[in-house]
């Protein structure tokens, strides 16, 4: 079958260094969405007449669905490292069989 | 590491034979610098100028080997130095056995150069022929069309084979074959129509060959057959190829022995080809076998060549029997010195062990710092401005916590503090790996790791501090404001208030909207989602700068005070130290007390007193019967230090009368303003902290938050690819390009503003003679 790798050593190293980065992140930002800190309030796309109501349900179902954003974002970022560590892999093994 | 180590001058005497080993182990220890003892002698008059020079031709022999090896690309197997000491008759055998080795790879080289120019010459001929046949079939074929008389036919028709046509007349036509560079043809072909004007024909064809150029750019050839009439002007044509450098041939006429001549240059091709491949071969046999060694042999030299050139220091006397040295080297060290000659003397053989002997001199000693793994980046930082003075305090055990600690008042961000400290742990652990790599920036990140270990553990902690984290802030405890109070009943909102307003203001005088306990760690929360969070902000890291300044000045001058005790220089801690730190105390040292008793004390803030302004007032005596004071009988106290202040200045000027009364001047000119200009440089931290903010939420707002807006449909994938731009611009411009900006300020104001109250840094540098700093540095 064609070879499955695409990327050098280094890019490879790039991507899981920037997936770990983007799960952490990312999975913080979802718990913190969730329980609907204050401090991140202008992330949130609530318009004028959410805030009138009392009390504010629009804004917090607003706030529950930035966090799945986050979620799956973070699930996405999961995928791009596993593919990372399975280019570092073959990386590695192509080195293994050249030398 | 609190100042440099005692140094002392030892005369040593050993004799000639023991020469070589007993620096051998000298420089095995690395604890001795060699005195130059004949300053005189240039460098071509010193006795072991031959030897010198001996070493020196070994040296370009091996790097051209090392050349030849790179070229063919065989791999050098690294070496471990073994240690073991060379004596002059291995140092003769070595380089017998690398000369015999060049001499035997330039006759290499010569052959297979010459063998490959035959080569290329056997593959032009043999694609020349085959585009030659095209042109004698053509030719042929007009010959035999030629009874034509057409007006150009004329001097087609002349066209004839020699072989067939007859002789008769004196039409003899000939032909010319050869092969030239692509590039030159048509400045070729418009010089022979210049010269001949249709009097010959030309046909020419590009060779397709691949195979000649394997090394060399590939150069594009055609082959080129000229049909002429007259050796005059065969002649004439012979010299323009000569101009163009066109290499000719000679080509059979007939049919036979051209196929002829293509069989025997073929074969040729064939034997040619195979010599060539037993040639390379050959050469990458020897190669091999050498690159075992050639480390090894580098080495050698490498460590014979520095012995020599320490002996050419020395001096010897005049039975040529003994060699006298003398080194500087640290007085605790002197127990291994001894037992480092001992054993070089038991190694040579000799009989009678070398001498000792310290001599006292007027000659000031290097600096010598002993520093490990750890301290090491820190002392080179300081020695980048200056090498202290011979037992002068060394700033560097307080750089360790000052120098990341300021650094980390600049960049404050825990994210960041993170990701940084995540690097230099990385690095930290892959540090073998990375010292063999050549590239200066990885040089310097590896020296430097223990540096950027420290500036991001102490960011994280000032991160904390800010409570910022990639411009967001933490809420650990609970936020000590609360919003809901200012509501009615308890407070004096109501829904109109809130429709009516853009900005409302939290009132702490109404019940339970301020806590009565300040937030635990740090600054509150609830700062980070206020619009008036920068007067606030700005107002704290102003004062806190100048603080952190005037505290550290404090400490440089007191350090100072060590120095002047040290040298028992007690006038100069009359005359200097106590009015410098009664001037700086009594302006400075009041102003942070004006600053520390107005965040102490509980004001209105509308009535509050500015302290720039105060401090102002204070320095020109101007009291308004309206000011505000901040505690009773200030305007006592504030008199009374501003006139010792100024009672301090003839002080400092009156250190010394006569001829260097300018010089005193100066310097107390230069310090009284100098602590005013120092303290206000120190606003430095607060000005690249308050950038490093900002760029921080600015990222973030335009950034991220456009990510984690857009939540219909695709937004997980959107803000997916947000967050990559993110931290992409967060390692490139917050981390590399701030953490760089913050690096070169805090070591500006360590460098400046502290080291100027107490270094002189006018030393040089303890530099022993030592074998592994030699081996480690390339040529």
């Amino acid at each position: 079958m064609p070879s499955l790798l695409f990327c050098g050593p280094k890019l490879a190293a790039c991507g899981i260094v920037l997936s770990v980065w983007g799960v952490i992140m990312l999975a913080m930002l979802g718990i913190f969405f969730c329980s609907k800190s204050a401090v991140l309030i202008e992330d949130v796309p609530f318009t004028e007449e959410d805030i009138r109501n009392d009390p504010p349900q629009n804004v917090y179902a607003l706030y529950n669905q930035v966090g799945i954003n986050c979620f799956i974002a973070a699930a996405i970022y999961v995928g791009v490292g596993a593919v990372s560590l399975c280019q570092v892999r073959l990386n590695k093994r192509q080195e293994y069989m050249v030398t | 590491m609190f100042r440099s180590e005692e140094m002392c001058l030892v005369q040593l005497f050993f004799q000639t034979e023991s020469a070589h080993t007993c620096i051998h182990q000298l420089g095995l220890l690395g604890l001795a610098q060699f005195r130059d003892l004949n300053p005189g002698t240039a460098a071509f008059q010193r006795k072991f100028v031959k030897e010198v020079k001996r070493c020196e031709e070994m040296e370009r022999i091996l790097r051209f080997l090392e050349a030849e090896m790179a070229r063919c690309a065989i791999p050098v197997s690294a070496v471990v130095d073994s240690g073991g000491v060379t004596c002059p008759r291995e140092l003769l055998e070595l380089e017998c056995k690398i000369r015999k080795l060049e001499e035997e790879l330039k006759e290499i080289n010569c052959n297979h150069d010459a063998l490959k120019r035959n080569f290329t010459e056997l593959l032009e001929i043999s694609s020349l022929l085959k585009a030659s046949r095209d042109f004698f079939e053509e030719a042929e074929s007009q010959l035999s069309s030629s009874e034509l008389p057409s007006e150009d036919s004329v001097s087609i028709a002349t066209i004839r084979r020699n072989s067939s046509a007859s002789t008769s007349g004196p039409q003899k036509l000939g032909f010319i074959a050869g092969v030239i560079k692509q590039d030159r043809f048509p400045a070729f072909e418009k010089v022979l129509w210049r010269l001949f004007h249709e009097n010959f024909i030309l046909r020419h064809a590009e060779i397709q060959d691949t195979e000649q150029q394997t090394e060399n750019t590939m150069v594009k050839k055609d082959a080129f057959v000229i049909f002429v009439q007259g050796d005059q002007v065969q002649g004439k044509i012979k010299k323009i190829c000569d101009g163009f450098r066109a290499s000719l041939y000679p080509c059979p006429n007939t049919l036979s022995a051209r196929e002829q001549m293509r069989m025997s240059v073929h074969i040729r091709i064939e034997d040619l080809r195979m010599i060539l491949r037993r040639t390379e071969e050959f050469r990458a046999t020897v190669l091999t076998k050498a690159a075992t060694s050639i480390q090894h042999w580098v080495n050698k030299v490498k460590k014979m060549k520095a012995i020599y050139y320490t002996l050419n220091l020395c001096n010897i006397d005049i039975t040529q029997k003994l060699i006298v040295a003398e080194i500087w080297c640290p007085v605790s060290d002197l127990n291994s010195v001894q037992n480092a000659l001992i054993k070089g003397s038991e190694q040579s053989g000799s009989s009678v062990s070398p001498i000792l002997n310290r001599i006292h001199t007027q000659h000031t000693p290097p600096t010598f710092n002993r520093t490990n793994v750890f301290t090491k980046g820190f002392q080179t930082i300081v020695d980048a401005y200056g090498v202290s003075n011979y037992r002068e305090v060394n700033p560097t055990p307080y750089t360790i916590i000052t120098f990341p600690f300021l650094f980390a008042v600049m960049f404050g961000d825990c994210g960041h503090g993170l990701v940084l400290t995540l690097l230099a742990v990385w690095v930290i652990v892959q540090q073998k790996k990375l010292s063999c790599c050549r590239s200066e920036f990885v040089v310097v990140l590896v020296e430097g790791r223990f540096i950027i270990l420290l500036m991001g553990l102490f960011s994280i902690y000032t991160g904390l501090i800010y409570n910022d984290c990639f411009s967001k802030s933490f809420s650990i405890y609970g936020s000590s404001w609360s919003v809901r109070h200012m509501f009615q009943p308890s407070g004096p909102w109501s829904n109109e208030t809130l429709h009516s307003s853009g900005h409302l203001t939290l009132d702490p005088a109404v019940p339970r909207v301020y806590s009565g306990s300040p937030y635990m760690l740090g600054i509150d929360p609830v700062w980070n989602i206020a619009s008036n969070k920068l007067s606030f902000l700005n107002s704290y890291k102003m004062k806190m700068s100048v603080i952190l300044g005037v505290s550290h000045m404090l400490f440089g001058t007191t350090l100072s005070l060590v120095n002047y005790i040290h040298f028992r220089n007690f006038q100069n801690i009359l005359l200097r130290f106590i009015p410098e730190l009664v001037f700086m105390l009594s302006l400075f040292g009041y102003l942070i007390f004006l600053i520390v008793f107005k965040w102490c004390v509980q004001l209105r803030s509308e009535t509050a007193p500015s302290i720039l302004l105060m401090f102002i007032n204070m320095m020109l005596f101007s009291y308004q019967s309206s000011d505000v004071f901040l505690y009773s009988e200030q305007k006592a106290v504030q008199t009374f230090l501003v006139l010792q202040a100024l009672l301090m200045v003839p002080v400092m000027l009156l250190e010394s009368m006569g001829d260097i009364f300018a010089y005193q001047a100066i310097y107390t000119i230069e310090h009284c303003l100098g602590c005013i200009s120092n303290t206000a440089s120190y606003l430095r931290l607060w000005a690249l902290s308050l950038a490093h903010a900002e760029l921080s939420e600015v990222l973030w707002r335009m950034l991220l938050r456009g990510g984690l807006r857009c939540t219909p449909g695709l937004g997980a994938v959107l803000l997916a690819l947000v967050l990559c731009c993110f931290a992409l611009l967060t390692v490139a411009v917050l981390i590399v390009m701030e953490g760089l900006s913050a690096f070169l300020h805090a070591l500006r104001l360590h460098w400046v503003e502290f080291q100027n109250k107490f270094y002189q840094g006018a030393g040089f540098k303890f530099t022993p003679l030592s074998f592994t700093s030699l081996l480690k540095t390339q040529p």
